[in-house]
């Protein structure tokens, strides 16, 4: 027994091509969803002629815009291991908030005839005052992100509501409308703009320490507290920012759709989860990345863009629309080979 | 003599009426491996929090290389002087390695991280202290060994050259221990100092030069290993003079009492080969560390666990494995290890959680007579002598000592044939604890069958043997009136005895 304990002199190093192949392991995981829109697409392209045109394929990034700021926001929040259910009234109430303030009295607006620059500070403020307010309930008091946002999706609903009478706003100064209507190369602004925010959000999430920070706090908020992070300060931040960002989602989906009705955003916040979870974002926080959360928004946009080329009964479209999401989900588990949690 | 690198002198610490220690002392010399030793409430964590800057000694102080410790708010100096490794990770599982040990550190290049460099300084780092991890590896996919020399190694690129090992080896296995302790000795010659947390004695004379031991929260002994045989060791952990107390007589079981549970070649995991009997009117008790398979041979019993080989039989029935259902039927009642986790649901009464197993007796149908739950729950709130306004109470009112009663009473409800208990006095008040083991007694003069696994040795006095497991084996028996310091030394596995040497 006595000789075996001497410890070698020169340790076994494991093979170098191990690591290697993990790290590319890693990345195949993030494109999970690349083969299945690729199939998706080859498949419109099979069953419609018009979806492989310059023009539809537009139209499916013009309509995902406001989707896709969304679900930035919601996996930010996801990724730190928190809730955020009332995104989606934020989505509602901030631009119409702007659309009160600038619109006269007969319009049904407050009459207060803020220039419409003003106005869009405003939405920001509304979305950034939101988020602030969910985040010291959450992070200061220590209230369930899941049931504090769920209420104040309801409280903000019902604020846009009593606020608009019910009606839809129309007629709001060009501005509200300059991100879907503009183009630059043919593609709307709105294209433009989510695509910069990803972009960045994806390089803050993994070149700055702060968005590293996203990733420790989700992951073992004790440890990323050990570590010298201000946890609570990180996840205030959060909260702000998500909100922020869905009510820039809100002015995208104004434009996209010229008006401002009552339920603007209404029941976005399933679809916005699905494309999350899809896209690889854990529920339970801590992992995935922005370009898995891109391309679960891509998919849904696809497949909502084919089922209205298929002219499939509007009746039907919700059953088929939910059941595909079932499917998706059921694929992105089978090819990533992680539990969804 | 040198400078201490970490000296505490006359360290108190209460939480509210308990005295968590009363004089605590620890000297650390540069260099060392230093052994802090002592039985489960001795005073060891409450130590290592004070001597980690977790918490602030009620009175006392702390001195690093001579200077007073920092202020329990400077995180960062406290970083610098001193690393505890605890037996939960404190790492973010789904990051790299290389991240671990960087976060929030990240060395940046214009403001960006530079993922390059981090995975060139961790590298490096890994490389120094001869920690062979790959860098890139996700965390959570280490081995426990990997796992804690990568804290070890951030701890140590802080600066901090005194590391706290709370029991390193508890989720190794002996390859792996060997390993650890190659590696331990590696970092003691470039000029690091452990102080090593363990229940296994062989260990501490294996890595360490010096040994501390506590018992009852008090400092007993400072000695270096080498001067302190075993023995001397075990007595001054167990306070031989004190714990002998009464020995109560009782009759011993007789010989034709029929056999209630026969359990043989018992294999999984945790545990090898087990054979075991428990006549009836019989209580038996059964030791070990915590890693020596006997949590999981009981709850293998209770249904909870599914082993990979042998079999357990009551009277003359097959105990069904892994369905806890069919093990109540089969007249099985259980204690669980955890109150908090496994044994009660906080939510609930009292009358909720006491009746939680015998629902089906109450009723007809699967609907319970809320009276009769009532009346039922009530005579067994009377029984075990719970201090509660009635059974509508919430089970979460209650004291741990009343807490663990209401488990005690749900094992109890079903009349069982057999009874086990996991830990059945685990953190209770004196008298709570009597009247928990008075309930043994009277189960066993109602001629239940008792297996009681169980950390505290009180529990185990009044068994009418007790087995010992050690690293999934029974290694020894104990009939009742053994001596405290014979049971430990089998439990931590130092025999003074040549191996095969029976004790009877």
């Amino acid at each position: 027994m006595a000789e075996t304990k001497a410890p070698p002199l020169t340790p076994v190093r494991s093979p170098d091509t191990r690591p290697a192949r993990t790290v590319i392991l890693r990345r195949a995981r993030e494109l999970a969803l690349v083969p299945a829109l690729v199939l998706l697409m080859a498949l419109g392209a099979v069953v419609n002629d018009s979806f492989l045109t310059e023009r539809n394929l537009i139209s499916i990034l013009g309509a995902s815009a406001a989707l896709a700021m969304v679900v930035l926001a919601e996996s930010l929040v996801l990724i730190t291991g928190k809730f955020d259910l009332s995104l989606e009234s934020v989505v509602g109430i901030a631009p119409a908030v702007g659309a009160l303030l600038v619109l006269p009295s007969a319009e049904s607006g407050w009459g207060t005839g803020f220039p419409a620059a003003l106005a869009m500070v405003a939405i920001l403020a509304v979305g950034a005052a939101v988020g602030a307010f969910n985040g010291i309930l959450v992070v200061k008091f220590k209230l369930n992100a899941f049931i504090v946002t769920l209420a104040m999706l309801i409280v903000l609903r019902g604020v846009l509501v009593g606020a608009t009478q019910g009606k839809t706003l129309f007629g709001m100064p060009d501005g509200f409308f300059t991100l879907a209507t503009t183009t630059f190369l043919d593609v709307p602004l709105s294209v433009w703009l989510a695509a910069a925010a990803f972009a960045l959000t994806g390089l803050v999430l993994k070149y700055h320490r702060v968005g590293r920070a996203l990733y420790a706090i989700g992951g073992n908020a004790d440890a990323a507290r050990a570590a010298g992070i201000r946890v609570d300060r990180v996840m205030l931040g959060v909260f702000v920012v998500a909100g922020v960002l869905a009510s820039v989602g809100g002015i995208m989906q104004t434009g996209y759709v010229g008006a401002i009705s009552a339920n603007q955003g209404n029941n976005m916040i399933f679809t916005v989860f699905a494309a999350a979870v899809i896209g690889g974002i854990s529920l339970d926080g801590g992992r995935g990345t922005m370009f898995g959360a891109l391309t679960g928004v891509l998919l849904l946009g696809v497949v909502q863009n084919l089922l209205t080329l298929a002219q499939v009964p509007s009746f039907w479209i919700q059953a088929i629309y939910g059941g595909i999401i079932l499917v998706a989900l059921m694929i992105a588990r089978v090819t990533t080979g992680r539990a969804q949690d | 003599m040198s400078t201490p690198l970490v000296e505490a002198r006359d360290i108190v610490k209460r939480y509210g009426p308990t005295v968590a220690l009363a004089d605590g002392r620890l000297t650390v010399l540069p260099g060392e491996s230093h052994a802090l030793v002592g039985r489960n409430g001795a005073g060891k964590s409450t130590l290592v929090n004070v001597l980690t800057g977790l918490q602030a000694p009620d009175e006392g102080t702390v001195r690093f290389d001579g200077e007073p410790a920092p202020p329990l708010a400077d995180r960062d100096a406290w970083r610098r002087k001193v690393a505890c490794v605890y037996q939960k990770p404190t790492v973010v599982p789904e990051l790299t390695v290389a991240e671990n040990l960087f976060i929030n550190r990240q060395p940046l290049h214009r403001g960006l991280i530079s993922w390059r460099r981090l995975r060139g300084e961790a590298a490096a780092l890994l490389d120094t202290w001869d920690v062979h991890v790959d860098p890139e590896a996700r965390t959570a996919d280490l081995k426990v060994e990997d796992r804690q020399m990568v804290e070890i190694a951030r701890a140590l690129s802080f600066g901090a050259r005194f590391i706290v090992l709370d029991e390193p080896t508890a989720q190794l296995d002996n390859r792996e221990i060997e390993r650890l302790f190659g590696r331990m000795r590696a970092l003691q010659d470039s000029g690091v100092t452990f102080l090593f947390i363990s229940h296994h004695l062989q260990e501490v004379y294996e890595v360490c030069q010096t040994v501390t031991v506590l018992r009852d929260a008090r400092w007993i002994t400072t000695a270096p290993v080498a001067d302190l045989p075993r023995t001397a060791l075990v007595e001054a952990m167990a306070g031989e003079a004190v714990t002998r107390q009464e020995q109560t007589a009782r009759d011993a079981v007789a010989a034709e009492a029929p056999v209630v549970l026969t359990v043989s070649g018992l294999t999984s995991e945790q545990y090898d080969g087990i054979d075991l009997t428990v006549r009836s009117g019989e209580v038996v008790g059964l030791a070990g560390t915590s890693g020596s398979g006997k949590v999981e041979l009981a709850e293998t019993i209770a249904g909870l666990r599914t082993p990979a080989g042998g079999t357990a039989r009551l009277r003359e029935r097959q105990l069904p494995f892994g369905d806890v259902r069919a093990v109540l039927e089969a007249g099985v009642g259980f204690v669980p290890r955890d109150r908090h986790e496994q044994g009660l649901v906080a939510g609930l009464s009292i009358g909720d959680n006491a009746t939680m197993t015998v629902l089906d007796r109450l009723g007809r149908g699967g609907f319970v007579g809320t009276d009769r739950k009532r009346r039922f729950a009530a005579r067994l709130i009377e029984r075990l002598d719970i201090h509660a306004e009635g059974p509508g109470q919430p089970v979460s009112d209650l004291s741990g000592g009343n807490a663990q009663k209401v488990v005690m009473a749900r094992a109890l409800a079903s009349d069982p044939r057999l009874l086990v208990l996991v830990n059945p006095t685990a953190g209770v008040d004196v008298k709570s604890k009597e009247s928990l083991l008075a309930r043994v007694d009277s189960a066993r003069e109602d001629g239940t069958a008792v297996l009681v696994v169980s950390d505290e040795l009180d529990d185990l006095r009044r068994c009418d043997r007790v087995l010992v497991l050690f690293h999934g084996r029974i290694v020894a028996e104990h009939p009742a009136g053994w001596h405290d310091h014979e049971l430990i030394a089998s439990i931590e596995g130092v025999d003074s005895m040549p191996e095969g040497v029976d004790h009877g």
